[in-house]
């Protein structure tokens, strides 16, 4: 028990917690560099691990000692931000689950709670109980910091793979003189359909396209929604000056488009070969076959 | 040629004979009155000169609202009565997508990329047979 306090003036929890934080701060990051997480993400060396923890113990104690235990955005948390969601990205890399990781973030408390029950065995029990309880909520908002900052970088991390989606996915490729194509692949959102739109429409300028196809051969479902984006492109390439020919409608999209009763008013080809072919047709070059002379 | 003809104060937008086609070249903002002048315009020149077809260029039309998207299928409808085809040419991709989502697909006009495109296909097609007919898309 520490000496300056004297029987019956006992410090308030959120200090009496602080100051254990800076009395005991090298065995809790001792203890720490044991537990999973701070075992798995810093593989290097035990040394490291250590450090970690304690800058994790003095970012604990900062904030106690400002009296915001219950505050995520309290100012003492900043610093190990990044820390903490570089080890959350470093477990989930690993193929953990949130749950799983969070879990591992509350493995952190049961140690220090030990050493802070040992500490202050001899005061009085609902001292205890109070210094025990602050200590718990402040590793709860720890733990909230961490997955706070481990699912916003999860949320960069998607925003930018959906842009990227966004590029990857609508390739508008030349296939011959005044005929461009593209093939859709996977479900077709208003997003994408408006940035599919808008690179076909583009691509028509730019190459004086007379036919622009259309092939859904990878797209999974046709429902009514996915209809409409496609008669809108449709609708927007003829108002260009341009026909658009939609291809590689599958069997059961087919049997799909008929069961909802949807109309589909434009000219299709069951495949990218024949959408070609008709265009061809149309532009004046036909494909003749020399050898048999026959289809 | 006069700087006022060639860029009309009056609200008149020039309809050029070439041939056997008239052609119009609409350019920045088009004012509604000015729009509807060119409506009555073109129904009494393709009415006095007998043309066979009517070739608007809308390259430099940055924004088309539901009214000028609605005058324009007007002098297609009008222009058919009088039997004179009408190619709508060059529209903008944003133009165009601006269009499609206000719901003014504009079924019963042609449309070609550009000019030289629209005078191609006014000279290759037939003169129309169906008046007032459904949406005829070109085969």
């Amino acid at each position: 028990m520490p000496e300056h306090e004297a029987d019956g003036q006992l410090a308030t929890p959120t200090h009496e917690v602080r100051d254990f934080l800076h009395r005991r701060r090298e065995q809790i990051a001792q203890r720490w560099a044991d537990e999973p997480l701070f075992r798995t993400v810093f593989t290097v060396s035990r040394d490291e691990a250590v450090e970690a923890g304690k800058v994790v113990v003095d970012a604990l104690a900062q904030v106690a000692d400002s009296d915001q235990v219950e505050d995520p955005d309290a100012a003492g948390f900043s610093e190990v931000r990044e820390q903490l969601s570089r080890m959350g990205a470093a477990r989930s890399r690993a193929g953990l689950s949130n749950t799983q990781v969070s879990s591992e973030l509350a493995a952190l408390r049961p140690p220090v709670e030990n050493l802070l029950a040992a500490d202050l065995e001899q005061a009085p029990p609902e001292h205890l109980r109070a210094c025990s309880t602050t200590l718990t909520v402040l590793m709860g908002t720890l733990r909230l910091v961490a997955m706070q900052s481990a699912l916003s970088e999860w949320q960069a991390l998607s925003d930018r793979q959906r842009m990227q989606l966004l590029e990857v996915a609508t390739p508008v490729i030349r296939l011959w003189d005044g005929i461009v194509a593209v093939p859709l692949i996977g479900t077709l959102d208003s997003a994408r359909s408006q940035v599919v739109m808008e690179t076909l429409l583009n691509a028509v300028v730019d190459q004086h396209a007379r036919f622009a196809i259309l092939d859904i051969t990878g797209v999974p479902t046709v429902d009514s929604l996915v209809a409409q984006h496609l008669m809108k492109t449709v609708a927007a390439a003829r108002l260009m000056g341009a026909q658009c020919i939609v291809s590689g409608i599958r069997p059961a999209i087919a049997q799909t488009i008929v069961h909802l009763g949807l109309d589909l008013d434009v000219i299709t080809r069951a495949s990218l070969a024949d959408a070609l072919g008709y265009a061809l047709h149309e532009l004046g070059a036909d494909i003749v076959n020399p050898g048999a002379g026959q289809r | 040629m006069s700087e006022a003809y060639s860029r009309p104060t009056t609200g008149h937008v020039p309809v050029l004979r070439l041939g056997d086609v008239l052609l119009v070249t609409l350019q920045g903002d088009l004012h509604d009155s000015t729009a509807q002048q060119l409506q009555q315009d073109l129904s009494e020149t393709i009415s006095r000169t007998g043309v066979r077809g009517v070739l608007i260029d809308i390259s430099g039309v940055e924004i088309v609202d539901s009214f000028l998207g609605r005058v324009l299928a007007e002098i297609a409808a009008q222009s058919r009565l009088l039997a004179a085809r009408t190619v709508v040419a060059g529209m903008r991709p944003a133009v165009a997508i601006t269009l499609v989502e206000l719901g003014l697909t504009l079924p019963g006009l042609s449309t070609a990329l550009s000019t030289e495109a629209g005078m191609e296909l006014l000279a290759r097609q037939a003169p129309v047979t169906r008046p007032g007919g459904p949406r005829q898309e070109s085969p």
